[in-house]
Parts: structure tokens; C-alpha cells; sequence
């Protein structure tokens, strides 16, 4: 049927192509092990850069033409401000206009230099917008997304739990929350990027969103598993299978998840908008992360966990027995044809194949399509 | 829409600027009543500020935030979050206010909420609760004259002068070793006050009701061990002393509240004041000192202002990150579904619609006012829109895959799809309905919305995007998996004979499809 070279894409399509989650589950594992370790790391050594709102300080915006010396004529003028000792720092935001962060004022000291930053700007005060924040406020924020996590985790493995019959899908799905979050966090760690308040928005929305991916990931695992003592499949192998069969959904919900908070990104940054650019920002970190840990830890784990069952274990060992018979049987027919398909994996102990098809059960076809995948497997590699 | 008149939906502050104080009691213990008296006082000074239509609300357990709209005063922030604070002084003069109903002559008319100590004080049994917490935190806390200095005080020329120039409305000041001219609520009368004889956090507990063998409403107080003792050296010396100078005054932030005549010596700490209250008046007098009494202070823990210019600017970066990623997605479903790709554009195009009208509605009926993150919430929206279509789809695939004709799968694959679709949009809601309960700040608008479009997306799901396959799969174009619809043999990786159930056997010669490559 596929004579001509497919895309990949067109071959994860028609379901040619498909990879392995299980039998390469202890390196994704350890990847994500490496990636949340590197995190830690990189948060004692370097920290997190707090904003304004998390320390508390006022920050003015004032719109002005920036040109190369702007900056340090404006930083030049703070020390002859009439409030002593603002800890002014001075940025530009683009080409037109400027940003002043002092420490915390008090209202009178806000309005005379308010009124001072505009001379400087060349503008009315009524131009020159302000934040001031309290060194609390952060802290109630920061408090505040530390309940609603917990309550949330609560109440999502509660759901889980209560949907699918199946408390070890709670425990793989959260694994794979905390994994993002940490991953997030890391990645504002290392390049320095500012946490704001909107920062905790998107940190909790990556909750929501990467929950709700190995939701659907989960409830085709259940599908695929129902009655699985009675078939000749491990868990592992229908776990797989679905992986593969949701992968196609996973790319394009996370393209299309991805591109209109890539365009918030973008139009935030471009045009300055600092809330707009902090919360594209965490929600693209998070997106992605939460479409790999569906597929490449919480699956795995939720298999690995299953397999771990005595009646699971026990389910394996009855298909071994079977193949080891149906493998002796051949090997005494002799018949060459029936060892080299059925009796290639005889004797040995394996969970899983190199290829696990998602096709149709129909031997000749699948023969040839797999000889297909494997060789442009080669060629691809 | 039509109905309400309003085509466009109410923006937050940061979107059409104005200026938001969120104002974080500093206290370790907040009841949350206080907290709502906190608000009611806090409403009411911005309303006497003329700033408009400002909004004072509840926010989490500790925080009321104010948000006037195009204010930009730099003392808002002061004025609204100052502490309220009660005072118990004596009057020492009284003239007529600048008020509409203005009599001139106290002593002929009643003046409204005249107590009248008890007979025989008796201690009323008062059914607040106990009073909570100390003075600490209590702003103002500089020592108060004795009482033997506060009943001595006499109103020097300045204070008669101070008294005849004063207009309702000017600005007080607070010293509590001062005279203080002071109007009431009504600004009927004007008054000449002498020093703070007793401070509101003197005052446990403040109720009303109708007290037993009385026919009217009262309010009845009653004060901690210092409050009793000063109370009773104010009311011993005030009950022998001529109208006015017989009275004390409560004051509140500078306003009289009530002006009441000491009848009796009163001894044990419990006033109560009798006037022509009713159920309203009483229980508004008896919350104003309670308010005072509970020493609720609040720090300004954020203040942001937004230009207007500003507040447009961030409007329009969000609408345009909007429409961007509405047509981003639009391109990239005609890219992988082909022609299906007008189920994913239709369905999305009539959830934007219904979240629209949906934020118009509610902005009107319940003042949901859209903000910056409230955008960004919509946009995170879109995914979970354009999902649940994908989830359909591929569940389509998987059923044409396993054998069934597209007709049957169409039907099939709906009915394995729908319990995702609702599970995964279960657990969104439940991330939106959490952060909504338990956040604070801009992250509830953000929570809303995303809410709001999830709801939609079932709706949307069940009612439009599902009948909408169903209809196309019975036009020849997409029921026979032309070339293009995206739901042809080569896109689903089956044959044309087993994607049509066999119907058309052989109707084109080709049973092999050519590849796109």
C-alpha cells in the first residue's frame, strides 16, 4: 500500500511508524530525573529572580523616546531626586519608553517623584504610570497558588481515582504534574527570566493543562487494558499501543495548544506588555512539558506501577507459558516459515518487541508494513 | 445582548486604565464580618470622594481591593486605607450644618439617636461575641489626655472661630488631645468637640435590638475596664451639665455618628442609646462602632495605576494575540484535516461567539469585567476547544482503522471520544473553579474565563461541532472520503473499499491510493 516515501508525519498518520514508550522507559526516566535534579541545582546556585511584587518596591513607566544614551542621562538624574535613597534601577522597554524601579515609597514620596520622573520624561504625571507594592503581597500570592495546588492535587486524584477505578493513575498523573511545575520553574531558574504574579498564573494553569493531557492519555489506556487478563497482551503492550494511537492527538493539540500562547508570547514581547509576555512564557514551558510528561512518564509509570501487581505478574507468565508452548510446537513441525514469525522471540523473556504494531491484526499486511517502517527506520537514522 | 444594550463586554481597570489599591489587613486574626464592615466604611469614602463608579470588594481573607476606573488621585490610596477611627469626645458647642434640612436649634428638636442611660443600670446582656484581638495594630495609638484634662477643656476662641468657619466637608484631623469641629452624616449640625475621652478600642461590643420593657430599637454598648471607668467619670460629669455640653459625641473618621445626652452616671460600662431608631438606623450605628472597636488596620499592599493610553495599548496586544492565534490554528487545521479543518474553524469561531456574548452578559448582569490574564485565559481557551474536536477525529481514524466504514465510525468514534472529551474538560474546569475559590489578584479573572470557555467547549462540542460531522458525513464529498475532505482512505490508512463498507466495490479501479508524498 505505501509504496512511495511517507513523511514521518503521514507515517505517525497511518499509524506505519510507532515507538516504544515501555522498552525505553528507564531512560525517559532518568532524563526527567536528570532534567528535575538539574532544576535543583540550578535553583540553590542561582535562585529565582523575584519581581518587584515579591519584594516590594514601586515601579514607574513613563513613555519616552529611548535613544542609546537615555538610559544612563535618566539613571544619571535619580540622584537628584528629592527622596533620598530610591535604589533606582533604570530600564528602557523598547524604543519608547522608560521604567524606573525604586524601593518602597510612601504615597507622599510616590507623588514627588512621580511628578519628578515626568519632568524627566517630558510628560505630564498623568502619563507616568505606577505600581506599588508591598513586600506582602507576593507572599499572599505565593500562598494563596500554594492551597490552591494542594486542594487541586487533592481533588484531581480524587476524580481520577473515582473515573477510572484506579488509584495508581492518580499517583502517575501527579508525578507527571510535579514534573512539569519543576521543569517550569526550572527553566525561569536558568534563564533568569522575572517571576511575577502572572508567572503564578501560568505555573497553576500548567496544573490544569498538563492534567488534562494525561487524562486523555489515560482513558485510552483504559480502553485498550479492559479485560486484558483474557487476552494474550501485556499491559505494558496495550499501554503502549495507546501511547502511539494518542500521539498523533497529543502533536496537534500541543501545535495548536502552543501557537495561540506563542502568539501571546510574541505580542507581549513585542509590543512590551510584561503580564502578557510572563504568562505566554509560562504557559508555553508548561504546555510543552505537560504533552512530554503525558507520554513519556505518566503512561510509563502508570504501566510500571500496574505491572508491579501479582495478578499482573501472573497474567505475564501465562502468556510466556503459552508462547514457550506454541514455540516448542513449531519447533517440532520444523516448519521454517511459522519459527521465523511466531518463534522469534522464543524462550526469551521479552515485554516488548522492538516494533508493537497498531494496525489491524491482519499477519500479511502487517508484515509488510513493518518490513516497510524498519527499513526507513534505518535509512531515517 | 440585545437585551441588556451593551455590545461590548466591561473591561478590567488594566485594560482601560484607572487605578486599583488592594488594601491587605495587617492584623494576624480577620474575621471575615469585619472584614465586610471594613468594606462597607471603605465603599462609603469612596463614594464621598466623587470618583465614580469605584468598586470596593472582598478579596481572599484579608484584602479588600478598590478599583476606580480613570481615577488617578495619588491620595486615594491613603485616604481609603486609613484606619477607621472611632472617638467618644465630648460636645462642646453645636451650630447648624450646611445640610439640607438644617434646624438650627438642637435643644427644641431631638436630635436623632439621643441615649438615655438606664434607670437602674442593669447589664444588658449583649449577643455579639466576644471581642477579638487587642488594640495592637491600632494606628493612632498616641496616649489620650486624662479624663480630669479632657472634662476640663474649654473651647478657646480659636475652636468658636474654628467651629463658625467650618463647612461640612472640610478636612479634620485626628489628635485626640485637640478640640475638633465635626458635622453629622446628614451634615444637619456642626459641632465643637473637645479631646478623645474614650478611643473606640475602649468599646467591646456594639449591638442593637429592642431592649426588654422598651418598644423602640436601641444600641447598646459596651465597654472593656478602662472604657467603663472613662465612661463613667464622662457621663457623671456631662449628666449635670446644660444642653449641649451635656452630650458626647462618637465620632468616625471625622464624621459624628451620634451625638447622645448622658441621662445617668453610668457605671458599669453598658450605654444604651435610645433614639428614633429603626431596625436600619440601629443596626447601621451599632456596625459603624462595632467596626471602630475592632481595630482592623490596613497597609496598601498593592497600588497600580494605569494610564488610559496604557490601559488601550494592553487591549489591543491581547485582541490581536487572540485573533493571531484564532488564524494560526484555522491554518494549521486546513494544513492537517483539509476541508475538516471547517469543523475545527466553525466550532472555534462559534465558541468565540458564545464567550463573547457570555462576557457582555455577565458584565452587565454580574459586573464580570474582563482583565488582562481574563484574555489570556481565553486564549488557553482556544486549545482546549480546538482538542476536543481533535479527540474526535482521531477517535474517527481509530474506528475506520479497526475495519468500520466511515458512516459507522462517525458514530462510534463520537461515542468513545465523548467520555474523554468530558473527563478532560472535567479536570480543566476543576483547575478553573479552584483557582477562582482560592486566588487572589488578577488570577481570578484568568480563572474565569478559562472556566467559562471550557463550559462553552461542552456545550459546543455536544450541541455544534457533533451534529456538524454527522451532517458533512452524509454529503458526498466528505462521506465518500474525497480527495481533500481529510477523511479520504490515504489520510485514514485504510482502503477505499473498507472505508466505504464495501458499498462501492470496485466503482474506481484504483483500490491503491496515490501518496502525497
Amino acid at each position: 500500500m505505501a509504496e512511495k516515501k511517507l513523511s514521518v508525519a503521514e507515517r505517525l498518520y497511518t499509524g506505519h511508524l510507532s515507538y516504544d514508550f515501555m522498552k525505553n522507559r528507564k531512560g525517559w526516566f532518568i532524563f526527567s530525573g536528570i532534567l528535575v535534579a538539574l532544576t535543583v541545582v540550578v535553583l540553590l546556585v542561582r535562585g529565582l529572580t523575584l519581581g518587584i511584587e515579591f519584594s516590594g518596591g514601586t515601579d514607574f513607566q513613563a513613555p519616552m523616546k529611548i535613544t542609546s544614551s537615555t538610559v544612563d542621562d535618566v539613571r544619571a538624574h535619580m540622584n537628584e531626586l528629592s527622596v533620598d535613597e530610591l535604589d533606582a534601577q533604570v530600564f528602557s522597554l523598547g524604543d519608547s519608553s522608560i521604567r524606573i524601579q525604586t524601593r518602597s515609597l510612601t504615597p507622599e514620596e510616590t507623588t514627588t517623584t512621580r511628578a519628578e520622573i515626568a519632568k524627566i520624561a517630558g510628560v505630564v504625571p498623568d502619563d507616568v504610570t505606577y505600581n506599588a507594592i508591598g513586600g506582602s503581597w507576593g507572599q499572599q500570592i505565593t500562598q494563596k497558588a500554594v492551597i490552591a495546588l494542594v486542594v487541586f492535587v487533592a481533588l484531581v486524584m480524587v476524580l481520577i481515582a473515582a473515573y477510572f477505578r484506579d488509584w495508581k493513575m492518580s499517583i502517575a498523573a501527579i508525578v507527571a504534574v510535579f514534573h512539569d511545575l519543576i521543569v517550569t520553574v526550572g527553566v525561569y531558574a536558568a534563564v533568569g527570566f522575572t517571576v511575577t504574579p502572572s508567572t503564578v498564573i501560568g505555573v497553576l494553569t500548567i496544573l490544569g493543562y498538563s492534567l488534562y493531557d494525561t487524562v486523555v492519555v489515560f482513558d485510552k489506556i483504559r480502553e485498550n487494558t479492559k479485560g486484558i487478563e483474557h487476552t494474550t497482551y501485556t499491559y505494558s503492550e496495550q499501554a503502549n499501543r495507546a501511547i502511539n494511537q494518542v500521539l498523533v492527538r497529543s502533536l496537534n493539540t500541543t501545535v495548536i495548544g502552543v501557537l495561540p500562547v506563542l502568539a501571546l508570547f510574541i505580542a507581549g514581547t513585542v509590543l512590551q506588555s510584561g503580564p502578557l509576555a510572563d504568562l505566554g512564557l509560562a504557559l508555553l514551558v508548561g504546555m510543552i512539558a505537560g504533552a512530554y510528561s503525558s507520554l513519556f512518564i505518566a503512561a510509563p509509570l502508570l504501566a510500571w506501577l500496574r505491572e508491579r501487581e501479582p495478578k499482573m505478574i501472573e497474567h505475564r507468565e501465562q502468556i510466556e507459558r503459552r508462547k514457550a508452548r506454541s514455540a516448542a510446537k513449531a519447533a517440532h513441525r520444523e516448519s521454517v516459515a511459522t519459527a521465523a514469525t511466531s518463534g522469534a522471540a522464543a524462550g526469551t523473556v521479552t515485554l516488548t518487541e522492538p516494533v508493537v504494531e497498531v494496525t489491524d491484526e491482519q499477519g500479511a499486511r502487517q508484515q509488510r508494513r513493518t518490513n516497510v517502517s524498519r527499513a526507513d527506520r534505518r535509512k531515517g537514522k | 445582548m440585545a437585551v441588556t444594550r451593551t455590545w461590548s463586554p466591561k473591561l478590567g481597570l488594566d485594560l482601560q486604565g484607572g487605578q486599583t489599591i488592594t488594601l491587605s489587613a495587617t492584623n494576624r486574626s480577620v474575621p471575615m464580618d469585619s472584614l465586610e464592615l471594613a468594606r462597607d466604611i471603605i465603599q462609603q469614602r469612596v463614594d464621598g470622594l466623587g470618583v465614580g463608579e469605584a468598586s470596593v470588594a472582598i478579596q481572599g481573607d484579608r484584602n479588600i481591593v478598590v478599583s476606580a476606573p480613570n481615577v488617578d488621585r495619588d491620595d486615594l490610596a491613603e485616604l481609603v486605607g486609613a484606619t477607621a477611627q472611632l472617638a467618644f469626645r465630648p460636645v462642646l458647642d453645636v451650630a447648624a450644618g450646611t445640610g439640607p434640612t438644617a434646624t438650627p436649634s438642637p435643644g427644641e428638636t431631638p436630635v436623632p439617636g439621643l441615649p438615655t442611660a438606664p434607670a437602674s443600670p442593669t447589664p444588658t446582656p449583649s449577643p455579639a461575641a466576644t471581642p477579638t484581638g487587642g488594640a495592637d495594630g491600632q494606628a493612632g495609638d498616641e496616649p489620650l489626655l486624662s479624663m480630669a484634662d479632657v472634662l476640663a477643656y474649654q473651647p478657646t476662641a480659636a475652636d468658636t472661630q474654628a467651629l463658625a468657619d467650618f463647612t461640612c466637608g472640610d478636612p479634620t484631623h485626628d489628635d485626640a488631645d485637640r478640640a475638633l469641629v465635626a458635622c453629622d452624616d446628614q451634615d444637619v449640625y456642626k459641632y465643637l468637640l473637645g479631646p478623645i475621652a474614650i478611643r473606640g478600642q475602649d468599646l467591646n461590643t456594639a449591638s442593637f435590638g429592642i431592649p426588654q420593657g422598651d418598644l423602640a430599637y436601641a444600641v447598646t454598648l459596651s465597654f472593656n475596664s478602662e472604657g467603663a471607668t472613662r465612661l463613667s467619670d464622662l457621663t457623671g460629669t456631662l449628666v449635670s451639665q446644660t444642653q449641649p455640653r451635656n452630650m458626647f459625641a462618637i465620632v468616625l473618621d471625622g464624621v459624628v455618628e451620634s451625638a447622645a445626652r448622658a441621662e445617668a452616671k453610668i457605671a458599669n460600662g453598658e450605654a444604651i442609646i435610645r433614639g428614633d431608631f429603626n431596625a436600619d438606623s440601629a443596626a447601621g450605628l451599632a456596625n459603624v462602632l462595632k467596626f471602630g472597636s475592632l481595630p482592623l488596620s490596613f497597609e496598601p499592599s498593592q497600588v497600580e495605576t494605569v494610564s488610559p493610553t496604557l490601559g488601550g495599548e494592553q487591549l489591543r496586544v491581547g485582541i490581536i494575540a487572540g485573533i493571531l492565534g484564532l488564524a494560526v490554528v484555522a491554518l494549521y487545521s486546513f494544513l492537517y484535516y483539509r476541508a475538516m479543518g471547517i469543523v475545527v474553524v466553525a466550532s472555534l469561531a462559534v465558541a468565540a461567539a458564545a464567550t463573547y456574548a457570555m462576557m457582555v452578559l455577565l458584565g452587565s448582569v454580574f459586573g464580570f469585567a474582563l482583565n488582562l490574564p481574563g484574555i489570556a485565559g481565553a486564549i488557553v481557551g482556544i486549545a482546549v476547544t480546538a482538542d476536543s474536536f481533535i479527540i474526535y477525529f482521531e477517535r474517527i481514524r481509530d474506528e475506520i482503522r479497526e475495519g468500520k466504514s466511515l458512516k459507522s465510525a462517525l458514530q462510534s468514534g463520537w461515542e468513545k471520544a465523548r467520555g474523554t472529551i468530558v473527563i478532560s474538560d472535567a479536570v480543566s474546569l476543576l483547575s478553573a473553579v479552584v483557582l477562582f475559590i482560592l486566588a487572589i489578584g488578577s488570577v481570578k479573572g484568568f480563572a474565569f474565563t478559562l472556566g467559562l470557555t471550557t463550559l462553552l467547549d461542552l456545550a459546543v462540542v455536544f450541541f455544534f461541532t457533533r451534529p456538524l460531522v454527522e451532517l458533512l458525513g452524509r454529503t458526498k464529498f466528505f462521506g465518500e472520503g474525497r480527495r481533500g475532505s481529510g477523511l479520504d482512505a490515504a489520510h485514514m490508512g485504510v482502503t477505499q473499499e473498507s472505508l466505504l463498507g464495501r458499498r462501492l466495490r470496485r466503482k474506481d479501479s484504483t483500490s491503491t491510493i496515490a501518496q502525497e508524498a
